[in-house]
């Protein structure tokens, strides 16, 4: 059975959680594929590590959680260093170089490119970072296509940040290509 | 035409189930990590002119339910550990006075208010055993988002067939994790209404038994009048300390669910023809138990999963038969070890009942439970 694990971690307030569903929705609703997606965060509303977890399926998924993880996005220091322990064996790592300086022994693919400047610089708006992430991991890991993951970004979001979400996932997207060639 | 198909949590799923089942009262006061269903009741109710209503507490929800329930509403609250505790002498009333009611209660770390955002399934025991003195007791977990959307219409029906409370309970995994869940269409799945008297009023008694063990219930508002109380009762509601009827009545509400275990009960046997080891399990833990299972299959070893759907009534039955033919059963719980008390009793000593119990916040994961597979000699 071919069963994929994602983790987005960081921060709670970072938007990771929506980063996590927008992926499953993508993969369940769009690809054709099963997804779950769960998460767990402390008592926070901001601040703390937190993670959402998103496992691909093309068949029936049993347990909901990660037991090795084939990629992972850490936003903060705090979560690459709690969140990493499990990433598999030539799994991909994506991190936020400008906050993400101590990188985890192991043999990973890693890719890093400043997330959040890239989401306030690039796309004018820092609270998209988490889609400049979407689209990144969307690219890196390859469980949905481009389009299906647009999808699923644009019918998750408000209508007047349509244009916004667009932009911040394509640019995301981008990056994540350049980064890892 | 296809289906309408959605990506959807837990809760968020549970609230949908209700308002399929008729439901158009919601009281309730929220708390992790329950508050999805509220926060959807309190959208959806207004559109289709239900209600919703966020009470000062949790006792206070479930006072108004109970009493929307007696006007005729199909009603649900909803709540986590600390809130249900808060519940418990109003979910008794509701057991003596025979009200139908929806309590969905999401397992979090406990007791007290423990650790609101970590998983359990530490309220198991309080489904029946929180609210003093003998009565009836119903709970469903489901382990799985379309099934939580399933097992909430299933409890509203249950709760109007044989008029008392009906508990839904699902570990906060369960209620948090999103899956794709398709809606079946008006009419798929049965909804069942509330049994209402065909005597007129002069000659109405609420809990009148020439009707059976679930009498019909009149509507206040509808032109009958009949007494309430949480005291045992008479026929027609007015209360009594006479011993045979007190007697008679509290037989006949236990009976209800009693009678009717083969009715309520529903479980999922998974690979169990040639079984050696039995892993029993319920909610997010029968999804490791059966990522262990299938991992203990490829390695030789027999393993199946009886997968609990109905915790109370518990399937004595289903368990007493299996106990008789496998090497141990292995029973993973996010407790400290209450539904592997049920498995000793029906096991009755036949075969070794193995625990894994874990109340630290983390899932049970499969590695676990294999572990635990291959203890069984």
């Amino acid at each position: 059975m071919s069963r994929y694990e994602l983790r987005f971690s960081g921060a709670g307030g970072q938007g990771l959680i929506t980063a996590g569903i927008i992926m499953a929705k993508a993969a369940s609703i769009y690809e054709g594929k099963q997804a779950v997606q769960s998460q767990s965060y402390g008592p926070e509303a901001r601040g703390g590590a937190s993670k959402s977890e998103v496992i691909i399926s093309d068949g029936p998924i049993d347990y909901p959680k990660a037991t090795t993880v084939d990629a992972l996005l850490a936003m903060t220091q705090e979560a690459c260093d709690k969140y990493t322990h499990d990433l598999k064996d030539g799994g991909i790592l994506l991190v936020d170089s400008d906050l993400v300086k101590n990188l985890p022994k192991g043999n990973f693919k890693v890719i890093s490119f400043p997330i959040i400047n890239t989401a306030k610089t690039d796309v004018g708006r820092e609270i998209v970072a988490n889609i400049v992430a979407l689209g990144a991991m969307v690219a890196l890991t390859g469980q949905v296509s481009r389009e299906n993951a647009e999808k699923a970004v644009l019918s998750s979001v408000p209508e007047a940040f349509i244009e916004l979400n667009r932009k911040a996932f394509s640019i995301g997207y981008e990056r994540a290509l350049a980064a890892s060639a | 035409m296809s289906k309408k198909v959605a990506f959807l949590q837990g809760n968020e799923a549970a609230a949908h189930g209700a308002l399929y089942a008729g439901c158009n009262f919601f009281g309730g006061y929220p708390i992790t990590p329950s508050t999805e269903v509220a926060e959807v009741m309190s959208i959806e109710l207004p559109k289709i002119g239900g209600k919703f209503i966020q009470m000062e507490d949790e006792i206070g929800a479930m006072a108004a339910i109970l009493g929307a329930s007696l006007a005729g509403s199909k009603v649900l609250t909803s709540t986590s550990g600390p809130g249900l505790s808060l519940k418990q002498e109003l979910i008794g009333y509701g057991c003596i006075a025979e009200i139908p009611c929806v309590v969905y209660n999401v397992m979090r770390g406990g007791p007290s208010t423990g650790m609101p955002t970590g998983p359990s399934q530490s309220d198991v025991m309080c489904a029946k055993w929180g609210t003093h003195g003998d009565h009836p007791a119903i709970c469903l977990t489901p382990a799985s988002v379309q099934e939580t959307y399933e097992e909430v219409i299933r409890a509203f029906n249950l709760s109007e067939k044989y008029r008392t409370p009906v508990m839904v309970m699902p570990d906060e995994i369960v209620a948090h994790m999103r899956e794709r869940i398709v809606f079946p269409e008006q009419g798929e799945i049965e909804v069942v209404p509330r049994k209402t008297p065909t005597v007129p009023p002069e000659q109405y008694k609420p809990y009148d038994t020439s009707f059976g063990d679930v009498p019909p219930l009149a509507a206040f508002g509808s032109g009958y009048k009949f007494h309430v109380t949480g005291l045992n009762k008479m026929q027609d509601g007015f209360p009594t300390t006479k011993a045979e009827i007190v007697q008679a009545e509290e037989e006949r509400q236990v009976r209800k669910v009693d009678a009717n275990v083969d009715d309520i009960v529903t479980f999922e046997e998974y690979l169990l023809d040639d079984a050696e080891v039995l892993v029993v399990a319920y909610g997010s833990t029968s999804r490791s138990a059966r990522y262990a299972v299938n991992i203990a299959r490829e390695q030789g070893i027999k393993a199946g999963m009886f997968r609990i759907k109905t915790f109370w009534p518990f399937p004595d039955k289903q368990i007493k038969a299996l106990a008789g033919k496998v090497k141990g059963i292995v029973i993973p719980e996010m407790n400290l070890g209450m539904c592997s008390l049920e498995l000793e009793r029906c096991a009755q000593g036949k075969t070794p009942v193995l625990g894994i119990f874990r109340v630290d916040g983390e899932p049970i994961n499969p590695d676990q439970i294999l572990d635990k597979i291959k203890e069984v000699k």
